[in-house]
């Protein structure tokens, strides 16, 4: 990175410093926190809108719906983040290559498994095989949103749902004889109310999907915890020109600083946005800001 | 005469399959990337180590185009035979286990000796508590020496098991250990006799994927027979170690 860097034995420990957390390993590191950050921002709102859906299934009065909605909410709620995360994602990149042969290679005649090898044609590999590294990293991040979305999916729709239910009845009592129909009602009263008592239930899951983030690594994406074990493991100088000890527990240590950093700049944000959500709400808390209004 | 454009012949035609089939053909080549110096990471963020210049050579001579994979050592095997890279070529040893899942090539290090590091001398090597890396012949070869075997997931924290004492020592290829014995300033030493292990290291791939072993078995023996093989494995292992 700087020109002094060339001979890093000679430097002092200031110019060392700048030199080591500047390599172009250490820029990998750096790069992993934006992954992090990205899978959060879309696999949020993609969870969301599954828990939305969930949710409006389950209290579907169409019981085949319903039936999936809830089944949904309790199978993967019911199942462990490990199991589901290990098992799942193989399944999915499986069910799609399945699929992807089937269509491109009519004519293959051999068996698709054979002992333990999965084995479809080449055109129906994905990504190709051919294709550059880049296109592998980015389907296995696509493979690791759709999997986030959807465990964290299932939690988002119990709690909307019970979200959806605490809205107070005598609302839609009102709503239905104004003469809504019961579409009406839940767009017009129901959803726009729901939110503030879904909320603290919501931003639990936020810090939990945080926290969560470390699972990528399960999923074969390099993320902070997978470059901070790595960082830090012990360097001999015939491997690097920054040899070092076990150094772990400081990258870690640094690891520890971001995520509460992060779940606490987290839940200032998810204060405010409480404040806003109960404002002339007929809550505890809407009371009180009128209280203290007048 | 005849036998000379026979052979020009014959030579041209290999020559062009192998250029088309460079052409066409990327294999992905699947590494640990945490084992100095069979493969590591290096400053730049790259895969490095003498698995990086042996299969960056073999895939030269076999006419591919070769991209360089990194996954945990735990699900390596797995990822393989469910179609995720094609080789693996991370310091595995040919074992009859692994056999019975993967393939592999001929080996391209000899059979080379696992040694024990301690903090200090006098351990119960036979009996005490013994750290190795997960799904390891040293793993397999502790479990069964009557010691306590306790497994980690990579080298790096079989290594830190015995500097905080969870363990009495860690069973590694010596070659892995040997720099940071070096370097440790006295305090990790080998301990006890080294154990010959395993029938060398080969590269590892699907069991149905017999044309491509046999393009790596070829550039294999290419390299052993004109000595680059030797070359680069006293580049990376020092003069001690065994060559073709």
């Amino acid at each position: 990175m700087f020109e002094y860097c060339t001979d890093p034995d000679t430097l002092s420990q200031f110019r060392w410093f700048s030199c080591f957390l500047t390599t172009g390993v250490h820029m990998s590191f750096y790069i992993s926190f934006f992954k992090v950050l990205a899978l959060l921002a879309i696999t949020a709102p993609i969870a969301l809108g599954f828990g939305f859906f969930g949710a409006m299934a389950a209290r579907s009065p169409f019981l085949p719906l319903s039936w999936l909605g809830r089944g949904y909410i309790a199978n993967v709620r019911g199942i462990p983040d490990i199991a589901f995360f290990l098992f799942f994602v193989i399944a999915l990149d499986q069910a799609f290559e399945w699929a992807r042969h089937k269509i491109k290679c009519p004519d293959w005649d051999q068996p698709i498994r054979q002992g333990s090898d999965f084995i479809v044609c080449k055109a129906a590999k994905l990504p190709l095989g051919t294709s550059p590294e880049w296109m592998h990293e980015s389907y296995g991040f696509f493979l690791a949103t759709i999997t986030f979305a959807l465990v964290f999916g299932a939690f988002a729709a119990s709690v909307l749902y019970g979200g959806m239910r605490a809205v107070p009845h005598a609302q839609i009592e009102t709503a239905e004889a104004y003469g809504m129909s019961p579409r009406q009602t839940f767009w017009r009263i129901i959803v726009p109310q729901m939110w503030v008592y879904a909320l603290p239930g919501l931003s639990n899951l936020w810090m939990v999907l945080i926290k969560a983030t470390p699972l990528l690594f399960l999923l074969g994406i390099e993320d902070i915890v997978y470059w901070a074990r790595e960082l830090g493991g012990t360097k001999t100088s015939k491997f690097t020109a920054y040899p070092h000890g076990d150094w772990r527990m400081w990258y870690f240590l640094f690891l520890l600083v971001f995520y509460l950093a992060f779940t606490r700049v987290s839940e200032i944000s998810l204060e405010k946005l409480m404040v806003r959500l109960t404002h002339g709400q007929a809550t505890s808390g809407g009371e009180a800001q009128r209280k203290a209004a007048a | 005469m005849k036998k000379l454009i026979l052979a020009t012949a014959a030579m041209a035609l290999t020559a062009s399959m192998a250029f088309a089939d460079g052409h066409s053909t990327t294999v992905r080549m699947g590494t640990e990337g945490a084992y100095p110096p069979y493969n590591f990471i290096n400053d730049a963020g790259e895969i490095d180590g003498f698995e990086r210049d042996v299969g960056d050579e073999l895939c030269k001579r076999a006419g591919l185009t070769c991209e360089w994979v990194k996954n945990d050592w735990d699900s390596i095997i797995p990822n393989l035979v469910s179609g995720n890279y094609d080789t693996i070529i991370a310091g595995m040893s040919i074992t009859a286990e692994r056999d019975e899942v993967i393939d592999f090539t001929q080996n391209y290090i000899l059979p080379e000796d696992s040694a024990y590091v301690a903090a200090s001398e006098g351990v119960d090597l036979k009996g005490g508590v013994i750290a190795a890396q997960t799904a390891t012949i040293q793993a397999g070869y502790v479990a069964s020496s009557g010691a306590t075997l306790v497994e980690f997931a990579t080298p790096e924290e079989t290594l830190a098991a015995v500097r905080n004492g969870e363990a009495d020592a860690v069973l590694a290829n010596k070659e892995y250990l040997a720099p940071l014995v070096e370097e440790s300033g006295g305090a990790l030493i080998f301990v006890g006799d080294p154990v010959p292990l395993g029938g060398g290291v080969g590269m590892g791939l699907r069991e149905s994927d017999d044309e491509l072993r046999e393009k790596f078995n070829v550039a294999i023996t290419s390299m052993k027979a004109d000595g680059s093989l030797n070359i680069l494995l006293v580049k990376w292992f020092g003069e001690g170690i065994q060559t073709y």
